[in-house]
C-alpha cells in the first residue's frame, strides 16, 4: 500500500512540478475563467439581479467549461518523449497512475475555482464570505466527480485523432448529474441555507463521486495499455 | 453462417404483423385520448427493447475487458446501435403522441429528460467507436464507456427526477392513464415481443457484419 501511495505521489509530484515550471495550463485557464465572466455579462446583460438569480449556473458552467479545457490536456504531455511508454513500463498497479493524475487535476481545478469564485463575488456583487464554508463543501464534491470521469475520458482521448471533439461529446452528457445536483446545492447555499437543506443533492453528489472514483480505478489499467 | 438469422427474420415479421394488427383490430378505443393512444404500442415495446439492448451493452462491455474476446465487443456495438435507434424510436413516437394529448412537442419533464441524456450518451459511445480505427484499442475503450454510461443511468434517473420534483410542483403532464385496461397490456406485450425478435434479427445480423469487417480490415 505504501508502494501503491508512493507511485500516486511521484505521478503527482510530477505533473505539479511541471504545471509550476511551465505554468501554461494555469494561466491560460485563469484568463478563460476571467474571459467566461465577460462573455455571461455580455449574453445576459448589465441586469445585476439577473445574473445573481443565473448565478449558480453560471457559476458551474464557468468550471465545467474550464474543467473541458483543462482536464482534457491532463494526458497530452505525456505522448512527447516516450512518456506513455514509460509510464506504462511503471511497475505496479496502474490505477496508481490514475490516482496521481487525478489529483494533480483537483489541484488545479481547485486553483481554478478558487480564482472564478472570488471574480464572480466581485465582478456581480455577491458576498460569499458568509457561504463559503458550506459552498466548498459543494464544490469539492461536484469537481471530484467531474474530475473522476474526465481524468478517466482525457486519458482515452488522448490516443484518439479528434480529442477535442470527443472529450466533450463523452464527458458532458455522463456529467449531467453532477450539473444538476451541484447547481441546485449551489443555488440553495447561495440563498443562505444550512447545508442540511441540500443533502439529497450531496449524498446523490457523493454517490456518484464513489461510482465514477471505482470504475475510473478499476478500468484505468483497460484505456492505457498499448 | 447459420440459418437462425433468417428465421429470427421471418418471426419478428409475423410478430409485428400480429402486433400491429392487434394494435389496430383487437385494441379498443381509449376513451379518453381517442385512437393516439394507439401510439402506446409502438411507444412502451420501443423503451423496453431499448433497455434490454443498453443492458447488452453493459454486458457485452463487462465480458470483453474480463475475457478479451472481441464477440462479446460485437455484441456490445451491435446492442449499443440498435438501443440508439430504439431510443430514437421512443422519442419520436413520444413527441408525436404527445403534441395532441399534452399541447407539445417537447417537455423538460423528468422521464423524457432523462430518456434524451441516456440517447446522448450512447450517441457518444457510438462516436468513439467510430473514431478509433485500431480493433482491440477500440474495443477496450468502447468497454470502458460501455461500463461508465450504463453505472451512469440510475444517477441520471435520481438526478433528473428530484431535479423536476424539488424544482417546482409535480406536472400536470404526468404521462400515461396509469389504469390500464388488462387488454391494452395484451396488445403492448404482443408488441414488445414482436420488437425483440426484431431486434434479435438485427443484432445478429450486426454482429456477423462486424465479425467480416473484421475479417477483411484484420
Amino acid at each position: 500500500m505504501t508502494a501503491y501511495a508512493r507511485r500516486t505521489w511521484i505521478v503527482l509530484w510530477k505533473d505539479l512540478l511541471t504545471e509550476r515550471r511551465s505554468k501554461e495550463n494555469l494561466n491560460a485557464l485563469v484568463l478563460f475563467a476571467l474571459l467566461f465572466l465577460f462573455l455571461f455579462q455580455f449574453a445576459l446583460g448589465a441586469d445585476r439581479e439577473r445574473l445573481q438569480a443565473a448565478l449558480p449556473g453560471l457559476m458551474w458552467l464557468g468550471f465545467i467549461l474550464a474543467g473541458l479545457l483543462g482536464l482534457g490536456r491532463s494526458f497530452l504531455a505525456e505522448r512527447d518523449n516516450d512518456c506513455w511508454e514509460g509510464l506504462l513500463q511503471s511497475p505496479g498497479d496502474k490505477s496508481a497512475i490514475y490516482l496521481g493524475k487525478l489529483l494533480a487535476n483537483l489541484a488545479t481545478m481547485a486553483v481554478v475555482e478558487a480564482v472564478m469564485v472570488t471574480l464572480f463575488g466581485f465582478f456581480y456583487n455577491v458576498s460569499l464570505w458568509a457561504t463559503l464554508g458550506p459552498l466548498t463543501v459543494v464544490i469539492a464534491l461536484g469537481t471530484l466527480g467531474l474530475a473522476a470521469m474526465g481524468t478517466l475520458f482525457a486519458a482515452m482521448t488522448a490516443q484518439v485523432r479528434a480529442r477535442e471533439l470527443l472529450f466533450p461529446v463523452l464527458l458532458l452528457p455522463a456529467q449531467v448529474p453532477v450539473l444538476l445536483a451541484t447547481v441546485s446545492a449551489t443555488e440553495s447555499v447561495l440563498l443562505g441555507e444550512p447545508l442540511s437543506a441540500a443533502a439529497p443533492w450531496l449524498k446523490l453528489l457523493a454517490g456518484a463521486d464513489v461510482v465514477y472514483l471505482v470504475i475510473g480505478l478499476l478500468t484505468f489499467e483497460f484505456v492505457i495499455e498499448n | 453462417m447459420s440459418r437462425t438469422p433468417r428465421v429470427l427474420g421471418w418471426l419478428a415479421l409475423a410478430g409485428l404483423a400480429t402486433g400491429l394488427g392487434a394494435a389496430f383490430a383487437y385494441a379498443p378505443v381509449e376513451v379518453a385520448q381517442g385512437n393516439v393512444q394507439r401510439i402506446m404500442y409502438l411507444h412502451l415495446p420501443s423503451i423496453g427493447t431499448a433497455y434490454v439492448a443498453f443492458a447488452l451493452v453493459f454486458l457485452g462491455s463487462l465480458a470483453y475487458l474480463v475475457t478479451r474476446r472481441l464477440g462479446w465487443d460485437r455484441l456490445a456495438a451491435a446492442a449499443a446501435e440498435l438501443g440508439v435507434l430504439f431510443t430514437g424510436l421512443t422519442i419520436v413516437s413520444g413527441s408525436v403522441w404527445g403534441r395532441p394529448t399534452w399541447g407539445t412537442w417537447w417537455t423538460w419533464d423528468a422521464r423524457l429528460t432523462s430518456t434524451a441524456v441516456m440517447l446522448l450518451v450512447y450517441v457518444g459511445y457510438l462516436l468513439l467507436r467510430g473514431m478509433v480505427e485500431e480493433t482491440d484499442r477500440r474495443a477496450r475503450f468502447a468497454g470502458v464507456v460501455g461500463i461508465v454510461a450504463a453505472a451512469n443511468i440510475p444517477i441520471v434517473h435520481f438526478s433528473v427526477t428530484w431535479w423536476r420534483t424539488l424544482h417546482q410542483p409535480p406536472t400536470i403532464l404526468t404521462p400515461g392513464p396509469s389504469p390500464i385496461d388488462r387488454s391494452l397490456w395484451l396488445v403492448v406485450a404482443v408488441n414488445f415481443v414482436a420488437f425483440l425478435l426484431l431486434f434479435a434479427y438485427f443484432l445478429t445480423r450486426r454482429m456477423e457484419i462486424a465479425r467480416l469487417e473484421e475479417e477483411v480490415t484484420g
